[in-house]
């Protein structure tokens, strides 16, 4: 299980996922592979679980895992603490970022980036060394250093929020980046702003799972991948062009394609 | 049994009451007088409802001794930011240290120095203001205080000057302080148009040790000045610590205070601030950390007798263990007071189960015209915050300190004096590294 380097393996193998909030179960068996470098969008209308998928992944508390397995670089995840998770290479991006006043960004950032550090046995780095290293990140989403003297996402836009989990991610570097509705909310320039940032961020040794109602994103972000997640489940996968019919025909064409019933709440 | 402590304290029989100028001494008769007639308040005062002061009352104190002991520089130096460009006057079990003191070169006319000292040679700075702004009517407390103090820090600035280094009060026990009571006693003027920024400190060489400190800052800001206070009370856990801090403000003034109390088995402050004229701009800021069994106990106090001033406050405490916070915001706007801008904040975080907090704000509002808000909050650290940190890489405890210690830096960012600020930050991270053990998200 420590044995994680020696051979090729997909970076994410989901087996028959079902979780559920309290009572509700809302993953009922989800299925989906991610090599390394794929860009996996998974689109559904509200209520299909797609945010679910994303913080199940990231070891969100609220959610209770009922059944299946999720394999990350061949480690059982469901096993893991988050900050494990973090510290082997998984992102989400979260949707609603959060605020915490009194603490700047450089200081979170740095907390972030050495307790990664501290993880792999690599040595912490101090202040200055990683001012020199957020210069470049900063680059990634078009800002200046000043953001970084600001408390982290205190008072922060919508778009600001979004742009710093961004550079949240391209400071931590991981294998596996999940974005939960990172286009939502976002204004023309943010969305473009945030999805250069993740073209940037694109390598063949890091894959991404984008989360995401719209099509729009896309455009910009362009998947090797949708799924297109219903009730529950992936009801169709297919290649970038189905993200486009999607945008044609609407989520209940999927439905009735796929004999599944109307997302919950959608 | 009131006389008893007066004697007792040697308050009485003592040189205290006839030491200084003869117009002090029917002061301090007075309020010896006082003292002697009511006694520590009951727990039935509703002003002392929530503060147990019986072990202070039960307790029989001996003065304290009226020569400072011998303390090293080295021992005294983490309390004194490092900073050896600022005046900074020493008092050691009350009593004022010359050689551990340093008066550094001031604008002409600046006074900076022991107040005894100054009570011996001056006499018409401290005549206006020396007792005249801490009613001796008020607390018992402050009656004692005014009957029995020996010492304290003096700043006067003149009108028009502006005291370009901050001056620093260290009021320090050893373990000689062991069963004593210490009645320090501080005095801050800053005339028209001047600025000034002061520090004062209650600090321990014996963390084990049981005394008693009372102590009474006056302060006085007239029109125009500038006035920023820190009060650091970090006193011995064993240790109790009544004190009582009273501004007068006048016109278009600006004063601001930051207090952080982190010691005291029982340790209250009353801050209270007297807005007497127009435009006069009041902001009180508040820590207080809690661990063990202490109690600690903020009670502050605004009054708003002018119209268009504004009144901004804000204190948070981070309990745990078995602790208790007391915090009680009053703010009286009188009827003349119209236009006036009034918000009070007091924000909780419980660390364990078992820590308590009574907060009550009290708003007595005569006039119409007011903008006047308040809000109190007790609670735990944010579970989707510490998930956010969490899924960032910082490991569950580490992700604890880092929220918590982000809840007191919010309001440490509010000191305007950069290296009382970090000294402050410094503060609250070793306490919570020591509170929780194990690896720190390092500050840099």
């Amino acid at each position: 299980m420590t044995d994680n380097v020696s051979e090729e393996e997909d970076v994410l193998e989901i087996k028959d996922l079902r979780a559920s909030a309290g009572d509700k179960e809302i993953l009922k068996g989800i299925n989906l592979t991610v090599n390394s470098g794929e860009v996996h969008a998974v689109m559904g209308p509200n209520g299909s679980g797609k945010s679910t998928l994303a913080q199940v992944l990231a070891g969100h508390p609220a959610y209770k895992v009922t059944a299946g397995s999720v394999l990350y670089e061949g480690q059982d995840l469901l096993d893991m603490e988050p900050e494990e998770r973090a510290q082997a290479g998984l992102f989400m991006a979260f949707q609603y970022p959060v605020e915490i006043p009194g603490v700047s960004n450089a200081y979170f950032l740095r907390a972030a980036y050495n307790e990664i550090r501290k993880a792999k046995g690599l040595e912490e780095i101090d202040s200055m060394d990683f001012i020199g290293l957020l210069e470049e990140k900063l680059k990634v989403v078009e800002w200046g250093p000043e953001i970084m003297s600001r408390a982290v996402n205190s008072g922060f836009s919508g778009g600001e929020k979004k742009r710093n989990e961004i550079l949240q991610l391209a400071v931590l570097e991981p294998k596996l980046a999940i974005l939960d509705e990172t286009d939502s909310g976002l204004d023309i320039d943010a969305l473009r702003i945030v999805a250069a940032g993740v073209n940037t961020l694109r390598s063949p040794d890091r894959s991404f799972v984008v989360v995401t109602h719209y099509q729009r994103m896309l455009n910009y972000i362009v998947p090797d991948f949708v799924h297109v997640m219903s009730n529950g489940r992936i009801a169709m996968s297919g290649g970038k062009e189905l993200a486009l019919e999607l945008e044609e025909k609407g989520y209940e064409w999927v439905e009735a394609a796929s004999g599944a019933p109307a997302g919950a709440g959608a | 049994m009131s006389e008893a402590v007066l004697q007792d304290l040697e308050i009485r029989a003592g040189a205290t009451i006839a030491d200084g100028p003869d117009w002090l001494e029917p002061v301090r008769r007075a309020a010896a007088d006082r003292f002697a007639a009511v006694g520590f308040p009951a727990s039935r005062d509703e002003e002392w409802r929530f503060t147990p002061i019986a072990p202070i009352a039960q307790t029989t104190w001996r003065p304290s001794p009226g020569v400072a002991a011998r303390v090293s520089a080295d021992r005294l130096a983490p309390f004194i930011f490092g900073h050896p460009e600022w005046s900074t006057l020493v008092f050691v079990n009350g009593a004022y240290s010359k050689t551990l003191s340093r008066v550094m070169e001031l604008p002409r006319g600046v006074r900076v120095g022991s107040l005894a000292e100054a009570l011996r040679s001056d006499g018409s700075v401290l005549q206006a203001h020396l007792t005249r702004h801490a009613p001796n009517d008020g607390s018992p407390f402050t009656a004692l205080n005014t009957a029995g103090f020996r010492d304290g820090g003096l700043v006067h600035v003149p009108a028009g000057l502006d005291l370009d280094r901050p001056v620093h009060f260290v009021h320090v026990t050893t373990p000689g302080a062991e069963g004593t009571a210490i009645h320090p006693r501080n005095l801050i003027v800053v005339e028209r148009g001047a600025r000034a920024s002061v520090i004062e400190s209650y600090v321990t060489l014996a963390p084990d040790v049981i005394y008693w400190t009372n102590p009474v800052t006056e302060v006085a800001v007239a029109a125009g000045s500038w006035l920023e206070h820190t009060r650091i009370q970090r006193e011995s856990e064993r240790a109790y610590h009544v004190g009582l801090t009273h501004v007068d403000q006048q016109r278009d003034s600006h004063y601001r205070s930051f207090t952080m109390a982190m010691g005291g088995a029982l340790a209250r402050h009353n801050l209270h601030v007297r807005l007497n004229d127009e435009n006069i701009e009041t902001l009180m800021y508040g820590l207080y950390l809690t661990r063990g069994e202490q109690v600690v106990d903020n009670h502050t106090a605004i009054l708003h007798e002018q119209p268009n001033c504004r009144s901004w406050e804000v204190y948070k405490g981070v309990l745990d263990g078995r602790s208790r916070a007391v915090f009680n915001g009053k703010v009286f706007v009188r009827p003349e007071a119209q236009k006036t801008d009034a918000k009070q904040t007091n924000r909780n975080l419980l660390l364990s189960d078992l820590a308590k907090v009574n907060t009550k704000p009290q708003l007595e509002i005569f006039a119409d015209d007011v903008k006047c808000t308040h809000g109190a909050t007790v609670g735990r650290l944010d579970d989707v915050a510490l998930f956010y940190a969490r899924s960032r890489g910082v490991p569950q405890e580490a992700a604890e300190r880092l929220l918590t210690y982000a809840f007191a830096a919010e309001v440490i960012e509010e000191v305007a004096l950069e290296p009382v600020r970090n000294e402050l930050d410094r503060l609250v991270l070793e306490r919570l590294e020591g509170q929780r053990g194990g690896g720190a998200a390092g500050k840099g």
